[in-house]
């Protein structure tokens, strides 16, 4: 192996060059003594409690730490249909970073439709709570859920750890980052070291946050003040600077367009208040990532700032005996006037930021070589 | 040592910043407060003369003092008038809200969220969901306000720490003054009466603060609070018992002490569990408070005229007039045998000890506050760089801007020209975006930013 590729290296420079591992951790990380990257954001310059909010609350970097040859064996991963059973999906084909790391569909498309929309990977290396039901808690075990669903990447165990050994490239990558063959184990932590690189905190949301009051216009510091404010309450859920809470919440979400009433988190536990939970999601790059809710029940922000602001509250299906988050289910709805919602959904837009976009392989280890 | 001289440093930084920069601003009589706020500097104190302000009010920078001023009855007013949504929201640490008199907002009367070091002190808030409410504070203090006719509670501290709330009154809200989900906190000297329910204490389900813990609670006046429960059917509030002295819900090491509680109708003080009050659906919360401790209280006239949730509880028992009524399986809680009060449910609590006393407790607060971490100068400059230049700058290649290299050698031996730049960018190079001016951080950190990309970056 080791001599088949110092062939590629002396025939082939361009080709040697392009799978090779970088050794230089990504934007806004900084190389620790034991060789991991870990992430800086000026949020770390303040002082609260880990889980406050607030325009400065304290942000820690993610307590998992990757080094820069797991992040970016876990880049080429990511875009490889390798890992799927029929070689056709890659995460990328759901989460595609063009269209904010989620695909634009109302639900996902794996081996089949499925019943929950593609969530946005933007910061999810902060996440505490994975899945839409929030039933996993790390990037690791994650990983395996639409790697192993027949419904979503199909694969095996057995599949991936034989395709990845098989394949041209992987090998000695797997060896740069581990120091080792490829396994499912390591496999899912080049995934996880991967997506804990996309990080989206400096929007001008986050300048004007750090201080700089001209960064946001005066429509949209209008829209954050009503979204902090106390009538319509969306900062008590999409708490700063991740704008989640990662908590489950039961906002009363109309059916799908199929009309199925998803039971949420309520499918993994007898508990009642479970009933038509799920997580709230981070509302960074959000305007990236339409339609939005768990189903893609609305089309547009304003379709969903509508339905929080509704006389009713929620849009709870029929028959389900939900209970509804009391930020939600307000008697009369916070009845914001249709300029607020418009200073709202403009303030929204305020959070896009991309710079960090990491850049989309031009081959990947897996194809074959001339 | 050490810490003496670091101490000193900082009293020296904030008299400085208070007596040489701080200017005194003043808002005339029904003109734009939120103008003035945006004019000043942290430091700065605003004093708004006493008239009509129909507005809301945001302040996002720290240091600054908000003071009403006022003649008599004639309060610096802030009417919403029941279309505006909040009247005070403050985010910036060090902040002081104080004598305004606030009334008519559909959301909160006076919030800060994310405030460290606040002080809300000497207002009177009328209606409102909440009426004061400091989120996610770090060391604050809550004195001399009146608050009345919240729908939830008059004063509510929520996922908060080191906070004082002393000597206010509240009568007339669904509830006068709860700690939710805090952690280190007093409440003494407030007179707490007309409300449904007088003081609550509790540990709220899917909030992203998962405990509660060593509230002191002394020297109140839990005087008849059994007004009807008029928070809105579908909230937390809605299934607060009315006629409640004290509800605590949750928290741990509590202790209630030399209060009065009077004449509230079917309990003193209720310690139950989140069970009980359907708030169990949150796997990472203990739903029973541990280590409550009643002790050297003044109780008058409660349990006299029992109706409700807790009159259909207690039915079966035929007991009224109960001054400590306990639910759930707490442990090392203790009530003092000597101030011969009725009880039930209290069957594993202990006698409490003259060494449980927290009668001398003055403050929950931090000692010289809470302070931003401290950082060098080189590692502010390194440090920004990383979280700021590098989103759009990489070392030795083009990203969205130039490479540092390239910047680099355009400003060798010259970091005021590249201060200069980064304060007013303007496009110097075809098919690069127009970099935003990065001012906000501040001259000594992009000073710092400075040196370190011409001296130490990639050396």
């Amino acid at each position: 192996m080791r001599a088949w590729l110092l062939f590629l290296i002396l025939a082939a420079p361009a080709m040697a060059e392009e799978i090779t591992l970088s050794d230089t951790c990504p934007p806004s990380f900084q190389m620790l003594v034991d060789g991991t990257c870990e992430l800086v954001t000026l949020y770390q310059f303040y002082d609260s409690p880990p889980q406050h909010g607030g325009l400065r609350a304290r942000l820690d970097p993610p307590a998992r730490r990757y080094t820069p040859q797991q992040i970016d064996l876990g880049r080429y991963l990511f875009f490889d249909p390798i890992l799927s059973d029929g070689g056709d999906l890659s995460c990328a084909s759901c989460h595609d970073p063009a269209q904010g790391f989620s695909d634009g569909k109302k639900r996902g498309i794996g081996a089949v439709e499925l019943d929950r929309s593609t969530p946005t990977l933007w910061n999810v290396g902060f996440a505490q709570s994975l899945m839409w039901d929030g039933r996993t808690e790390t990037l690791e075990a994650q990983a395996l859920l639409p790697l192993l669903n027949p419904d979503e990447m199909a694969a095996t165990v057995e599949g991936v750890e034989t395709a990845l050994n098989a394949a041209p490239g992987y090998v000695a990558l797997f060896q740069i980052a581990f120091g080792a063959a490829p396994n499912i184990a390591n496999t899912v932590i080049a995934l996880a070291a991967f997506q804990s690189s996309l990080i989206s905190l400096n929007s001008r949301y986050d300048r004007y946050a750090h201080g700089d009051a001209t960064a946001l216009n005066p429509q949209e510091i209008r829209g954050m003040n009503a979204f902090r404010g106390f009538v319509a309450r969306c900062s008590q859920c999409h708490i700063p600077p991740l704008f989640t809470d990662f908590e489950l919440a039961v906002v009363g979400a109309p059916a799908d367009e199929r009309g199925f009433a998803d039971p949420g988190a309520g499918a993994l536990s007898d508990d009642p208040a479970r009933l038509g939970a799920f997580k709230t999601p981070t509302l960074r790059n959000i305007t990236r990532t339409a339609p939005y809710f768990h189903a893609g029940q609305f089309d547009t922000l304003k379709g969903v700032v509508d339905f929080y602001n509704n006389t009713a509250g929620h849009a709870a299906p029929k028959g389900q005996d939900l209970r509804i988050h009391w930020h939600v289910h307000m008697t009369n709805g916070p009845k914001l006037s249709t300029a607020t919602v418009a200073d709202i959904i403009a303030f929204l837009a305020a959070l896009e930021d991309e710079n960090l976009m990491p850049e989309r392989p031009a081959v990947l280890p897996s194809e074959p070589r001339p | 040592m050490k810490t003496l001289s670091t101490l000193h440093g900082a009293v020296l930084a904030s008299l400085l910043s208070s007596t040489a920069l701080a200017a005194e601003l003043t808002v005339p009589s029904g003109g734009s407060i939120q103008d003035v706020v945006n004019q000043a500097a942290p430091g700065d104190t605003i004093l708004v003369e006493p008239g009509i302000y129909h507005q809301s009010v945001y302040v996002d920078k720290p240091r600054i003092t908000l003071r009403g001023l006022r003649d008599g009855d004639n309060w610096a007013l802030l009417d919403g008038e029941m279309k505006l949504n909040d009247g005070i929201i403050a985010s910036g640490h060090s902040i002081v809200i104080d004598g305004f008199r606030v009334t008519g907002y559909k959301g909160n009367g006076i919030m800060t969220q994310g405030a460290n070091n606040f002080e809300i002190s000497n207002n009177y808030v009328e209606g409102a969901f909440y009426g004061i409410f400091p989120q996610f504070g770090r060391n604050g203090l809550v004195i001399g306000n009146t608050v009345t006719g919240a729908e939830d509670a008059g004063i509510y501290v929520g996922m908060s720490d080191n906070v004082d709330v002393i000597d206010n009154v509240a009568f007339g809200n669904v509830m006068g003054i709860e700690f939710e989900n805090t952690r280190n906190a007093l409440m003494a000297g407030n007179h707490v009466y007309d409300n449904a329910a007088g003081i609550t204490l509790t540990l709220v389900p899917g909030l992203p603060v998962k405990d509660a813990y060593s509230q002191v609670i002394r020297d109140n006046r839990i005087i008849g609070n059994n007004h009807v429960n008029f928070a809105p059917a579908s909230s937390i509030a809605a299934g607060v018992p009315s006629g409640t002295g004290i509800l605590v819900v949750g928290p741990d090491n509590i202790t209630i002490e030399n209060n009065e509680i009077a004449d509230n109708d079917n309990v003193g003080v209720f310690v139950a569990d989140l069970i009980t009050f359907g708030m169990d659906s949150d796997p990472k919360l203990d739903p029973y408070s541990d280590g409550v401790r009643v002790m050297g209280n003044t109780w008058r006239g409660n349990g006299e005229n029992m109706n409700g949730m807790l009159a259909e509880m207690l039915a079966a028992t035929g007991k009224t007039g109960i001054e400590v009524l306990a639910m759930g399986k707490g442990r090392d809680s203790c009530v003092l045998p000597g101030d011969g009060i009725d009880t039930l449910g209290t069957r594993r609590w202990q006698d409490c000890l003259g060494d449980n006393s927290v009668a001398g407790f003055a403050t929950a607060r931090l000692e010289g506050g809470a302070e931003e971490p401290e950082y060098t100068l080189e590692q502010k400059g390194r440090l920004t760089y990383l979280a700021v230049c590098t989103g759009c700058h990489a070392y030795d290649s083009v990203l969205h801007g130039p490479s540092m290299q390239s910047i680099q050698a355009i400003y060798d031996g010259d970091p005021s020209g590249m201060v200069g730049y980064i304060t007013d960018p303007v496009r110097k190079r075809e098919g690069f975006p127009e970099m935003p001016p990065q001012t906000y951080l501040g001259e000594e950190t992009l000073d710092a930013i400075a040196s370190y990309i011409l001296e130490d970056l990639g050396k």
